[in-house]
């Protein structure tokens, strides 16, 4: 394993600690139990958001704090859901009496937390859930599509409306709503590896890749030998789009996120790709996001979501963010 | 109703327990981590080995206390210090016994089966899961059958424990050629079928440790 690291246990500390000094001006971190805030306090009469998973998905979801987006986020150690204590914490940090929304992907361990959390949180709190993975069958003998990229947007979105005076009930029904509407689909070439386990979570030869990946390095559709960009980008798209089925004029937004290990330039190569395919089936993009924003630690490979965006959604999107990962607007 | 037996789920009881499995789980976790990751991510190991680690090192904050008390810190301990499904799921096995009523009295042998078969259906409400979905719950839902049947009857207290670490044992295996349903290897649909759950594995080994200290006890 190479990776920057002094001592194991120490790595997710000194990580939280090393992004709560370089974005001082934005949030603030704090420890046991561990949560990043926003360095301002809410508004009195808004929402409060609440997102949290396992860290080595950064910037997500610690990145996506501050003024539009998130009031806090809770780390738990590397891909493992954070801790009942902490969304409790982090709840009565933020909520300033307007109610907290809990935003959490749809995986076993997360689900479980984030419901006890919810439960010794006594102020007025709700949850949404985002299932936006199209590898897996949603059925109702599976805990149901996992949670990815996704998350990125209805955090994004709603975060708008709550800054924008919208009641927990009205961001409730935006966050089901751009989940419903979204679909992502993801590629890896390479494992990744979890610093407490010091070598890689899965095998997987030079030349193949792991169709419908997790974002924990999950296995995924299946394994294949790799393509060419185009035949990959193909793949995902019909796979998002069986699902989704958008109309010929709808308006959509789409986002190519990298895993971690592909450099941008091939990231763009992939929205290149994904956009001429699109537009042979007449399907025009009006907003795009191409980046690292849901991240694998290391892992080599990305994900396409596509999401269908009414007016609600489009004027959301737009407004104003200010966060470590993500600004626009302000 | 089996033999009456002192001491049984006192806070050291827990803590001894605690430190036989840490040595066990160690031994295997190679293994554990391995079924891990192929057919989940590989925190499952990490998570278990944590919080047994956290629950030993409490020894001197409660080795005084009433049961009561020292179960929920045990508790509070697993669910904050864990992470995953697997701190919930045994900090709602804790934080359940310890609402377990009389706990004050002693704690014979049915007392303590009752406690455990508590702890294991609230982990059993809190994760949703069955049996016969590929989880840890394939082991405990059956071993909590076994202790409520045990209580009730006069079986030989030996037998009966061993007993179940044959069903715990069984009901692992049997994982092996499931589909899962819950929990992350149910993203994989039939390329989870041929391993075992690594839940299911170390909760058999942890049964199996406790019932092999109990035995001849």
């Amino acid at each position: 394993m190479k990776k920057f690291i002094n001592n194991v246990d120490d790595f997710l500390k000194e990580s939280l600690n090393g992004f709560g000094k370089a974005h001082s001006d934005i949030i603030k971190v704090n420890f046991e139990p561990n949560f990043i805030s926003r360095k301002t306090k809410t508004k009195e009469g808004k929402v409060s958001l609440i997102s949290g998973g396992g860290s080595g998905h950064e910037p997500m979801h610690g990145g996506f704090v501050g003024h539009g987006m998130l009031d806090a986020a809770c780390p738990g150690f590397v891909f493992s859901a954070p801790t009942p204590d902490q969304m409790q914490a982090a709840a009565e940090h933020v909520d300033s009496g307007a109610g907290v929304l809990f935003i959490v992907k749809n995986y076993s361990g997360d689900i479980m937390n984030f419901q006890m959390g919810a439960e010794m949180y006594s102020g007025k709190n709700d949850s949404i859930i985002t299932n936006d993975d199209v590898a897996v069958e949603d059925s109702t003998f599976t805990t149901g599509r996992r949670g990815v990229a996704a998350t990125v947007l209805v955090e994004k979105i709603v975060g708008s409306l709550a800054e924008n005076g919208g009641s927990l009930e009205e961001c409730k029904k935006l966050g089901e709503k751009v989940n419903k509407n979204s679909g992502t689909m993801g590629v890896a070439f390479t494992s990744c590896t979890v610093p407490a386990a010091g070598k890689p979570t899965f095998d997987i030869g030079n030349d193949e890749m792991e169709f419908g990946v997790g974002i924990h390095g999950e296995p995924g559709r299946k394994r294949e030998k790799i393509q060419p960009s185009k035949t990959i980008v193909n793949n995902m798209l019909e796979a998002i789009l069986d699902d989704l089925k958008p109309q010929k004029n709808e308006k959509t937004l789409l986002f190519v996120n990298g895993m971690g290990g592909t450099p941008l330039t091939e990231l763009y190569l992939i929205f290149d790709d994904a956009c001429e395919i699109l537009k042979s089936k007449g399907i025009e993009i009006t907003r795009s996001l191409v980046g690292n924003y849901c991240t694998s630690l290391e892992m080599q490979g990305a994900s396409i979501t596509f999401l269908k965006c009414d007016e609600e959604i489009l004027k959301n999107w737009d407004a104003p963010v200010h966060t470590a990962a993500m600004r626009w607007g302000m | 109703m089996i033999t009456e037996t002192k001491g049984y789920m006192s806070v050291n009881f827990l803590i001894s327990q605690a430190k036989n499995i840490q040595i066990v789980i160690d031994e295997n976790a190679a293994e554990i981590e391995a079924l891990d990751q192929n057919i989940g991510d590989g925190d499952h190991i990490f998570n278990v080995q944590r919080g047994l680690k956290l629950v030993v090192e409490l020894e001197n904050d409660i080795k005084n206390l009433p049961l009561q008390k020292g179960l929920n810190m045990i508790a509070m301990k697993v669910l904050s210090g864990i992470g995953g499904s697997s701190g919930a799921l045994f900090g709602t096995f804790f934080m359940s016994m310890a609402k377990t009523p009389d706990l004050d009295k002693n704690i014979d042998f049915n007392k303590a089966c009752e406690m455990v078969i508590t702890g294991i259906n609230a982990m059993k409400e809190r994760g949703k899961a069955d049996v016969g979905e590929k989880t840890m719950m394939d082991v405990l839902i059956p071993v909590s059958e076994k202790l409520n049947e045990l209580k009730n009857c006069n079986t030989d207290m030996n037998e009966g424990l061993s007993e179940i670490i044959k069903i715990a044992e069984d009901r692992m295996l049997a994982t092996k050629d499931m589909l899962a349903t819950k929990g992350r290897a149910s993203f994989l649909g039939e390329r989870a079928k041929g391993h075992i759950d690594p839940g299911a594995r170390s909760s058999q080994l942890i049964i199996d440790t406790i019932c092999k200290s109990l035995i001849n006890k």
